[in-house]
């Protein structure tokens, strides 16, 4: 806390010479980090925790406060490097060393959309929710668009143990290969399970899989 | 239009939306066009005449009515009024949006509490209608057709627009989303429902001037403040305090991004 707001006052220091200035209450031309302090704390007294959804919610871990931070331009080179250098640390390989599960219920959880909102419960079967952005096989058309298409993801990209890794690295967290990636990082945080993330790992690269058909 | 035609149309609905996806663009299509055929029969018109009756009703613990209420361009002026907000109020010495001022005035005109002004800000059925969902369909069908105009000019609106400019971007929870995760992109959709792109004049105007909205799928008149507690939720995020600072802020962020466009709500959507 004292380190953030030491970067605050030193942020400030260099910005003064141009800004209105950054003590008291946020005048016109504030700084962005002034702004984003502010943000933060009308959210902290504008939410409320609901059933599964707990205040801690609110609380960024350093990718997630950086890509805020960057959200609106461009990510610096180095920052975006640095971003992806600590997510790839962060990925946890398969614990039995097979990246592949059951296309099948990988489909399921490609097809489902609940899990983590306040409305469910911790009961509640968890999706990936894929086809929210993705299109993934011929048969499903009600696909959305955010994400590129995997249709074919493994046929294109071939069934070799190298890509079944990347696969997985995808899924357990994008933001190793793409720092601010609008996608998930669906093991890394938690969201699957490493079963699941396995099922949908088959759904990309198991040869039989609709999504290689 | 009666509630059994109703019923009937959100049945027809349904059965399209359950024909094959092969048939899906075509289901589209048919949403378009009953979306078209209500717009001379919107049911927020109900929402609409039981509003006007709530704001001209002395009501409360002091027995007054809310025709005395200032909602920007002075007491009792209602129309025009949602065009220009969020705006500050010097009387409460903050930003206020619609939802909030009402709860405002309620308090301070008819002499409810907090607690009372805020107990059911959005409607669940018959059983559990809203006074807020009703005044705001009133209140902002008396800016159809004004041009959006919110203004930027006091220190704290501006403090306001850069905060909710943040907000809107701030990524967190367990899937780091964020308002931009979804609304940040030209023609990008989920599933097959169209995404606004809400930095953009184009996007922002489409949406913004569209809300409050009746829900076909819900059959509730849906307000602003509504639609931003229900993307936090699909965000992820903890519950959107119903006129906390937050909420207005962001409001006022999206609202003067929609400046200039003609404002059309209460309209009706999916």
């Amino acid at each position: 806390m004292l380190n953030r707001n030491t970067k605050i006052v030193i942020a400030c220091a260099a910005a003064v010479a141009t800004l209105a200035g950054c003590a008291g209450s946020m005048a016109p031309g504030a700084s962005d980090t002034e702004a984003r302090a502010k943000a933060l704390e009308l959210m902290k007294a504008g939410f409320n925790e609901k059933g599964i959804a707990s205040m801690d919610r609110l609380t960024q871990d350093e990718t997630q406060a950086l890509c805020s931070q960057y959200a609106s331009g461009a990510i610096p080179k180095d920052v975006a490097a640095k971003i992806e250098k600590a997510n790839m640390a962060a990925i946890k390989p398969p614990s039995d060393g097979k990246y592949l599960g059951d296309w099948k219920r990988g489909e399921q959880i490609a097809q489902r959309g609940t899990g983590f909102q306040y409305s469910d419960t911790k009961d509640t079967p968890v999706g990936g929710n894929c086809y929210a952005c993705h299109q993934l096989t011929k048969e499903e058309i009600s696909h959305g668009t955010i994400g590129p298409s995997l249709y074919n993801f493994g046929k294109i990209r071939g069934f070799t143990p190298e890509m079944q890794q990347y696969a997985w690295g995808k899924v357990w967290n994008t933001q190793a290969y793409s720092a601010c990636s609008f996608m998930p990082r669906f093991g890394h945080a938690g969201v699957l399970t490493e079963a699941q993330v396995k099922d949908v790992v088959a759904l990309l690269m198991d040869p039989s899989s609709p999504v290689n058909k | 239009m009666g509630k059994r035609i109703m019923g009937a149309a959100a049945a027809a609905l349904a059965a399209s939306l359950a024909v094959p996806l092969v048939l899906a663009q075509d289901a589209v299509k048919e949403i378009e066009k009953y979306r078209q055929a209500l717009v001379d029969g919107n049911p927020a018109e109900l929402w609409e005449a039981r509003g006007e009756d709530l704001w001209k009703k002395p009501a409360g613990p002091k027995n007054v009515s809310l025709e005395k209420c200032d909602l920007g361009l002075g007491p009792g002026v209602v129309k025009g009024a949602y065009a220009k907000l969020p705006r500050f109020f010097a009387d409460a010495d903050r930003v206020m949006d619609l939802e909030t001022r009402l709860v405002h005035c309620r308090m301070t005109l008819q002499g409810l509490t907090f607690a009372d002004a805020t107990k059911q800000p959005f409607g669940a059925g018959n059983e559990r209608k809203s006074d807020n969902d009703a005044l705001v369909a009133f209140v902002t069908a008396e800016s159809k057709g004004v041009k959006m105009d919110v203004p930027m000019a006091h220190p704290k609106e501006k403090e306001a627009y850069a905060v909710g400019e943040k907000m809107f971007y701030f990524r967190g929870g367990p899937y780091d989303f964020s308002c931009a995760t979804c609304h940040a992109s030209d023609n990008t959709r989920i599933r097959l429902q169209d995404l606004p792109n809400l930095t953009k004049e184009a996007g922002a105007q489409l949406a913004y001037t569209t809300w409050p909205a009746y829900r076909v799928s819900q059959g509730e008149l849906r307000t602003f403040q509504w639609r931003l507690n229900d993307c936090f939720r699909q965000q992820r995020f903890p519950e959107l305090k119903f006129t906390s600072d937050a909420s207005i802020a962001l409001t006022a962020f999206l609202a003067r991004n929609a400046n200039g466009a003609e404002f059309k709500a209460p309209t009706i959507k999916r």
